[in-house]
């Protein structure tokens, strides 16, 4: 380490030396950018599972355009659409095909009765197209009354209770005193709002949910002629629907707006906002305290320093490297418990928290500009001193 | 006289402001000549540290001047002190040592101050100014291992490695005792001479006046002695 800074500096790593020099001080220095990397570390991976998982059931889905109710912020909210929608836009030219999805919340009763609750999918057997591979490929299936493609992975159930069913073997399920027959399967997992996912054929949803009608789906989804933009047919559908009761989005129009809506409005999304904020002013405010300290303890020396003719940028290197030694430091075991964590709490809570490079590299260069900053704010004092007021 | 090392014009210096702005300094006009050893006497509070201060510009001049090495210290730019007190050795009363580097470590920051150079070259010079001044034995001690005597000599390494024009002293054996007092003064002023350096040093102590060739005498910030002498022979 200490060879290393002598190299990238070209003179003594005086920093580092002072770090280690006071011992007790540098660990309590670590702990704390540790800790501001931790707190960061967790924020933005709940943020991360959040909009992960607020994206995901989207990917069920192969469309262009969605057309959601005026109401609507989110996938599982809203009031309904007219089913009368879909056949107007199916005369809009540029439309290649639409299809109403109904969407709804039930309960799947385990045999030890308690609950999980599954945010559960409803569509026409006959649109495996606007469906991603893998589910269209068992949605035939669905035609059979009372049948659905269960989550396996769905938050609270043990993996046992699907064990048969890998096997092949037949499964049912109870979800609001009825009992549906499991004839596929799907892998989601827990959202903030769910622990897991079912599809089932718009007919069974219908039985599920008795004061549901066919005339009113909770979405329609629309796929666009080859060769035309979704832009333009969404605009062109938006000119033709009212827009007091619907709106007319593209796919990727519709998850951001739904991710932005989790983010910003909603307000677990506010309080992670501010528990990364948080997090970087706990850093900034331990990074500069430990820094202005030691410059504080140095201040002779440094004097002495100046009086030899060591300029203003000589400290500001010793701080920076001081910075950065602490950078380095305290984020590795921030990241190494925060991994921990994330691990723990995607078991606890079945939301795909995970670590992902991008936010590693966010953080490590977070974490280093949080300790630069304070260290040229810690050496401020020195600039205009005259060396003798110093001593 | 042009070829002074430092040439001093009616200096005043005042601390604290309004009320509490009192004058250290009283029309002080001074010329040091160059490779000779100065000593700066006087009660305390008379202005010494002040003085010397003003004149190896670690402190700003407010009115007169300071000539130092043929540069008005004075609204000389920071690009220009830093330049200048390169050629400068500085030795406090407090040995000023940085407590986390090893002695050597101590002395190579009088050097590199001066731009990289080579490592090794530096190293070596360092410790051959070690070596010069008995310390030999203590190379990679770091100073709380390190006597009062032992420290101070690290300092006058430090303050003389990159061989300065001028070095100030400030009661550098203020902290030590007679012996190793004598001893420190002794080996500046010996390598001092053997390269011509300047020397301005303050001193209470007595049994150093005979090392000097002239004895300034301040009280209550004016000149009120000044003799040159020939000193003692080392
Ligand atoms: N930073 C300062 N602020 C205000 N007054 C000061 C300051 N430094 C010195 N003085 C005052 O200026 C006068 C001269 O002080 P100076 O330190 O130069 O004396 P000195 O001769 O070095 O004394 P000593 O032998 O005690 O070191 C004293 O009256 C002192 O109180
Ligand atoms: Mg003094």
């Amino acid at each position: 380490m200490k060879y290393l800074l002598t190299l990238l500096f070209g003179r003594l790593p005086i920093g580092w030396l002072q770090l280690v020099h006071s011992k007790t001080r540098f660990a309590a220095a670590i702990a704390g950018v540790a800790f501001a990397a931790l707190l960061v570390f967790m924020q933005l991976g709940i943020m991360g599972a959040m909009n992960q998982s607020t994206m995901a059931p989207y990917s069920f889905f192969k469309a262009d355009i969605m057309i959601s109710p005026q109401d609507s912020n989110m996938l599982s909210d809203g009031g309904n659409v007219a089913r009368a929608r879909l056949f107007q836009a199916l005369s809009v030219s540029g439309v290649a095909d639409g299809a109403a999805l109904f969407i709804g919340r039930t309960d799947f009763t385990l045999e030890d009765g308690s609950t999980s609750s599954l945010q559960t999918f409803g569509i026409d057997t006959g649109k495996a197209d606007f469906l991603s591979a893998d589910i269209g490929n068992q949605i035939q299936g669905l035609q059979a009354e009372n049948t659905a493609l269960i989550d396996i992975d769905t938050n609270g159930v043990p993996p046992e209770v699907f064990a048969g069913l890998a096997a092949g073997h037949p499964f049912s399920f109870e979800v609001f005193g009825k009992t549906l027959a499991a004839v596929g399967t799907l892998k989601l997992g827990g959202s903030f709002f769910t622990d897991g996912t079912i599809f089932i054929s718009d007919q069974t949803f219908l039985r599920i949910f008795p004061s549901r009608s066919s005339g009113a789906p909770n979405r329609i989804l629309i796929t666009v002629e080859d060769g035309i933009s979704a832009d333009v047919v969404a605009a062109r559908l938006a000119a033709v629907l009212p827009a007091g009761s619907v709106k007319v989005q593209t796919i990727p129009e519709t998850i951001a707006a739904d991710r932005k809506y989790q983010n910003t409005v909603r307000p677990t999304g506010i309080i992670f906002g501010f528990g990364v904020l948080i997090g970087i002013i706990v850093g900034i405010v331990i990074v500069y305290q430990v820094l202005s300290t030691d410059v504080a303890d140095h201040l002779s020396e440094y004097a002495t320093f100046k009086a030899m003719g060591y300029s203003q940028s000589f400290f500001l290197g010793i701080v920076f490297e001081e910075a950065l030694v602490l950078a380095v430091f305290g984020f590795i075991p921030g990241l190494i418990v925060s991994l921990g964590l994330y691990f723990g709490m995607s078991i606890a809570t079945g939301l795909p928290i995970e670590m992902d490079l991008g936010r590693v590299v966010m953080v490590f260069f977070g974490t280093l500009a949080a300790c630069a900053i304070s260290g040229a704010i810690a050496t401020r004092r020195l600039a205009g001193a005259d060396p003798a007021d110093l001593f | 006289m042009e070829d002074a090392a430092i040439s001093v014009q009616g200096l005043d210096h005042f601390f604290g402001i309004g009320e509490a702005r009192k004058q250290a300094i009283w029309d002080i006009n001074l010329d040091i000549e160059r490779g000779k050893l100065t000593i700066l006497m006087g009660p305390s509070g008379s202005g010494k540290t002040t003085l010397l201060t003003l004149m190896g510009c670690l402190r700003d001049v407010q009115h007169g001047s300071v000539r130092l090495l043929g540069t008005q210290t004075h609204g000389a730019s920071e690009a220009q002190l830093v330049g200048l007190r390169r050629k400068l050795g500085f030795i406090f009363q407090a040995h000023n040592l940085h407590e986390s580097l090893s002695a050597t470590q101590n002395v190579l920051m009088g050097l590199q101050v001066h731009g990289k150079g080579d490592p090794i070259l530096q190293r070596n010079a360092a410790h051959h100014m070690l070596r010069l001044l008995g310390l030999g034995d203590r190379l990679d001690y770091l100073p709380h291992s390190l006597s009062g005597g032992q420290k101070q000599r690290v300092a006058v390494a430090r303050a003389l490695v990159s061989n300065p024009d001028v070095v100030f002293a400030d009661e550098p054996t203020a902290a030590l005792d007679k012996d190793s007092g004598r001893t420190v003064v002794e080996m500046l002023k010996a390598l001092g001479q053997s390269r011509g350096v300047t020397t301005v040093m303050v001193t209470h102590d007595n049994r150093i006046l005979e090392l000097a060739d002239r004895i300034i005498t301040l009280e209550e910030g004016r000149i009120v002695n000044d003799v040159s002498q020939n000193p003692q022979p080392l």
